[in-house]
C-alpha cells in the first residue's frame, strides 16, 4: 500500500498497522529511539543536549502562558509584568520559570559546547551538527536579547540601548541602520512591539527549525563518545554496533535520572532563589524603563557577560578602525570564530583523552579566560580589570588561532579500536 | 514521458528567464516588510522642538529636558570650571570638537557653547548611547584619580568634561553631541531648531 519506502518497517497489525500504511510511524520510532544505537560508553557529560530539549519545552510552555497576561506597549509592559507576578493566579511561578529558564538554558548549552569541545564532537563526520548548533546558540542569543526588553524595566531598556547602538558602530550605514531596527529616533513602544513579535513568534520558529535539523543530523551520523570512536566501524551480524546501545530505552532512562536531577535544581531556584542574586533578574529591572537616566551600574544578563567583556576591552584604535569599531568586531568575531572550530581543530584524534598536553592546556586556558571575561562584565570598570579583560580576549582568541598548529604538532596518544 | 530535453538550450533559457522573473518578483515583495519597520508618521511627528528655562539654574546645576525621547543637558558652569577647561586639551581625544557633531554656529573651542557659561548637550554617550552621570566635583575617584569634573558613563567607563569633551584612551570616539539651539530670550532656550543660526 502506498508508494513510498516499500521496505519501511511496520507493525503486524491492528491501530499502528493502520497508522504505518499511511505515515511511517514505526520507521521513525526505530530510526530516532529503538534502534538509533549511540555507545555505552556515554557519560553525564552527554546529558545536557536532552536538558536543551527540556528547557526548550518549558521556555515555549511558559511563554504562551505569559503572552496570555502580557502587554506588549511601553505604556502597559511593566503594569503587565507586575500583574502577572501579583494578581494572576500562580503567574508568579510561570513567569520565574520562564526568566530562571532563561538562565538555565544558557547554563545547559555552555555545558553542552564544551563537552564538544572537549570530545572533539564537531570534527568530521559531525561539522553539520556542530554548525546548525552553533545556528541555535546565535539565535538562542538574540531571543534572550528580544525578550530581555519585554518587562520595560530600567535594565531593559539600556541593555537593549547599548545592545542596539553596536550597530550603529558600523560604518556609513550604522546610524540609519539602527534607527531601522528602533523603528523611531529612540527605543519606544515601537521597539518594543517588534521585539514582542520577534521573541513569541519569528525565534521561536527558526529554533524549533534549527533544532530538528541538529538532531536529524545527529541521527544520521551517530552520536559520538567520550573516546571519540566511531562505533559503525564494529557491527554484529544483524549490523547492530557492538558497542552501542539503542536510545529507547537504555540511554532515556538514563537521561530521566538527569532530569530529576536538574528539575530539582531548578525548583530549588525558582521557589528560593528566583532572581538568582541579581544575575537573573537583575535588580533595576525592578523600576521601569526612563530613556532620560541610565542605571548607576549597567551589566548584561550574565550569558552575554564574556563578550560584553570583550566589547569593553577595546580601548584603543587599531589599523585605522575607531575603538567603537573595532569593539564591536571583537565581540562578533569571538562568536563567528566558534563556527569554524571544525576545521581549525587537525588533530587525527578527536577525544581530550588521547590528544596531547597542548590541546588540554589550550582547552583549560579557554574555559578559564571565557569565565574570568564573564565575571568581568558583571562588574564596573577599572583600569586593572580592563587590562585582564584585554589578556583574557587575547587568550580567547589565540585558543582559536593557534589551534591548527598545536593540534598538528603535537603527539597524540593511540586511539583503541574499541571504546573503553 | 521521458525525461531527454529535446532542445536543452531552449529549455536553459526559459528555466533561467523564470528565476530571474521569480527571483525579482520575490526580492520586490519584501519592500513592504522592510519599509514598515522605518519610524512610523507618528514617530515622525513626535520629534518637535522644545522649551528649557534656565531662569532658576544655578551655576554647578544641571536641567535635564527631553527631545525627541532622548536626554538634553544643560549645564551652567562656573567660572572656576570654565578656566579649568583650556587647561585639559592635551589629555583629550578630540578637543577642538573637529570630528564630533555639533551645529556649526556652536565654537569649536573648550566652552562648546553659545553663551560660555551654558552648554547644552545630548546627553548619550557617543560609545553606546547609555546616559552618563554628571559628577562636576573636583575630587578624585575610582575611576580617575585625578578627576577635574565633568561627566562619567557607567556603561563603558568613558569620562567627559563639562563641555561634553571625551578624554583620551576611552571606548566613546567623539565629544557629547550637540543639538541644534538657539535663546528664544535670555532665560528660553529652544532645543531642535537653528533659530536661523544655521
Amino acid at each position: 500500500m502506498g508508494v513510498g519506502n516499500p521496505n519501511r518497517a511496520k507493525a503486524e497489525s491492528g491501530i499502528v498497522r493502520w497508522i504505518d500504511d499511511r505515515f511511517p510511524l514505526t520507521q521513525m520510532w526505530q530510526d530516532h529511539m529503538s534502534k538509533y544505537y549511540a555507545s555505552r560508553t556515554l557519560n553525564f557529560w552527554y546529558v545536557f543536549g536532552v536538558l536543551a530539549l527540556l528547557v526548550l519545552v518549558n521556555q515555549i510552555l511558559t511563554g504562551i502562558w505569559l503572552t496570555m497576561s502580557y502587554e506588549p506597549s511601553a505604556e502597559g509592559a511593566f503594569a503587565s509584568v507586575e500583574y502577572i507576578m501579583r494578581d494572576v493566579e500562580m503567574g508568579w511561578i510561570i513567569r520565574y520559570m520562564h526568566s530562571s529558564g532563561a538562565s538555565a538554558f544558557f547554563i545547559v548549552v555552555y555545558l553542552h559546547m564544551f563537552r564538544g569541545l572537549m570530545y572533539g564532537s564537531y570534527q568530521k563526520p559531525r561539522e553539520l551538527i556542530w554548525l546548525f548548533g552553533m545556528a541555535i546558540y546565535l539565535a538562542l542569543m538574540a531571543e534572550g536579547f528580544f525578550g530581555y526588553l519585554l518587562p520595560w524595566g530600567q535594565m531593559s531598556y539600556w541593555g537593549a540601548q547599548v545592545i542596539l547602538s553596536l550597530a550603529g558602530a558600523i560604518p556609513v550605514v550604522g546610524e540609519d541602520l539602527v534607527q531601522w531596527i528602533r523603528g523611531d529616533y529612540l527605543i519606544s513602544g515601537i521597539t518594543l512591539n517588534r521585539f514582542f513579535s520577534l521573541h513569541v513568534i519569528a525565534l521561536p520558529m527558526v529554533i524549533i527549525g534549527l533544532v530538528v535539523l541538529h538532531i536529524l543530523a545527529l541521527h544520521d551520523v551517530g552520536s559520538n563518545n567520550p573516546d571519540g570512536i566511531e562505533i559503525d566501524q564494529n557491527k554484529d551480524e544483524n549490523g547492530v554496533p557492538v558497542d552501542g546501545v539503542a536510545f529507547w530505552p537504555y540511554h532515556v532512562i538514563k537521561d530521566l535520572v538527569a532530569v530529576g536531577v536538574f528539575l530539582t535544581v531548578f525548583c530549588l531556584v525558582i521557589f528560593f532563589f528566583p532572581e538568582g542574586g541579581g544575575y537573573f533578574i537583575e535588580k533595576p529591572n525592578y523600576e521601569p524603563a526612563n530613556s532620560l537616566k541610565t542605571p548607576e551600574h549597567i551589566a548584561p544578563v550574565w550569558y552575554f557577560t564574556p563578550y560584553y567583556s570583550m566589547l569593553r576591552a577595546i580601548t584603543f584604535p587599531l589599523f585605522g578602525l575607531d575603538a567603537k569599531f573595532l569593539g564591536v568586531i571583537t565581540m562578533g568575531g569571538a562568536i563567528a570564530i566558534l563556527f569554524v572550530m571544525p576545521w581549525l581543530d587537525r588533530s587525527p584524534v578527536k577525544s581530550m583523552r588521547y590528544k596531547g598536553w597542548m590541546s588540554r592546556l589550550w582547552l583549560g586556558i579557554f574555559v578559564v579566560s571565557f569565565v574570568i571575561l564573564g565575571y568581568l562584565g558583571t562588574l564596573a570598570t577599572t583600569e586593572g580589570r580592563t587590562m585582564v579583560a584585554q589578556l583574557c580576549t587575547a587568550l580567547y582568541f589565540l585558543y582559536f588561532i593557534l589551534m591548527p598548529f598545536y593540534t598538528r604538532m603535537e603527539v597524540t596518544k593511540p586511539v583503541p579500536a574499541r571504546v573503553v | 514521458m521521458s525525461n531527454e530535453v529535446e532542445n536543452p538550450t531552449r529549455r536553459r533559457v526559459l528555466v533561467g528567464a523564470s528565476l530571474v522573473v521569480g527571483g525579482v518578483g520575490g526580492v520586490s515583495a519584501l519592500t513592504p516588510f522592510v519599509a514598515s519597520w522605518n519610524p512610523s508618521a507618528k514617530a515622525r511627528a513626535a520629534g518637535a522642538p522644545v522649551k528649557a528655562d534656565i531662569s532658576k539654574l544655578e551655576p554647578g546645576g544641571q536641567v535635564i529636558v527631553a527631545w525627541r525621547g532622548k536626554p538634553v543637558w544643560i549645564v551652567r558652569r562656573t567660572a572656576e570650571a570654565l578656566a579649568n577647561l583650556a587647561v585639559l586639551d592635551d589629555s583629550l581625544a578630540d578637543p577642538d570638537s573637529a570630528k564630533s557633531k555639533q551645529p556649526k554656529y556652536v565654537p569649536g573651542n573648550a566652552a562648546r557653547a553659545l553663551r560660555d557659561e551654558v552648554v547644552v548637550m545630548i546627553g548619550l554617550c557617543t560609545h553606546l548611547g547609555c546616559s552618563p552621570t554628571y559628577r562636576p566635583e573636583v575630587v578624585p575617584t575610582d575611576f580617575d584619580a585625578n578627576w577635574q569634573g565633568g561627566f562619567y558613563c557607567p556603561c563603558h567607563g568613558s569620562t567627559f568634561d563639562l563641555s561634553g569633551r571625551v578624554y583620551k584612551g576611552k571606548p566613546a570616539p567623539t565629544n557629547l553631541e550637540i543639538p541644534p539651539h538657539f535663546y528664544e530670550s535670555d532665560t528660553i532656550i529652544l532645543i531642535g531648531e537653528d533659530g536661523g543660526n544655521a
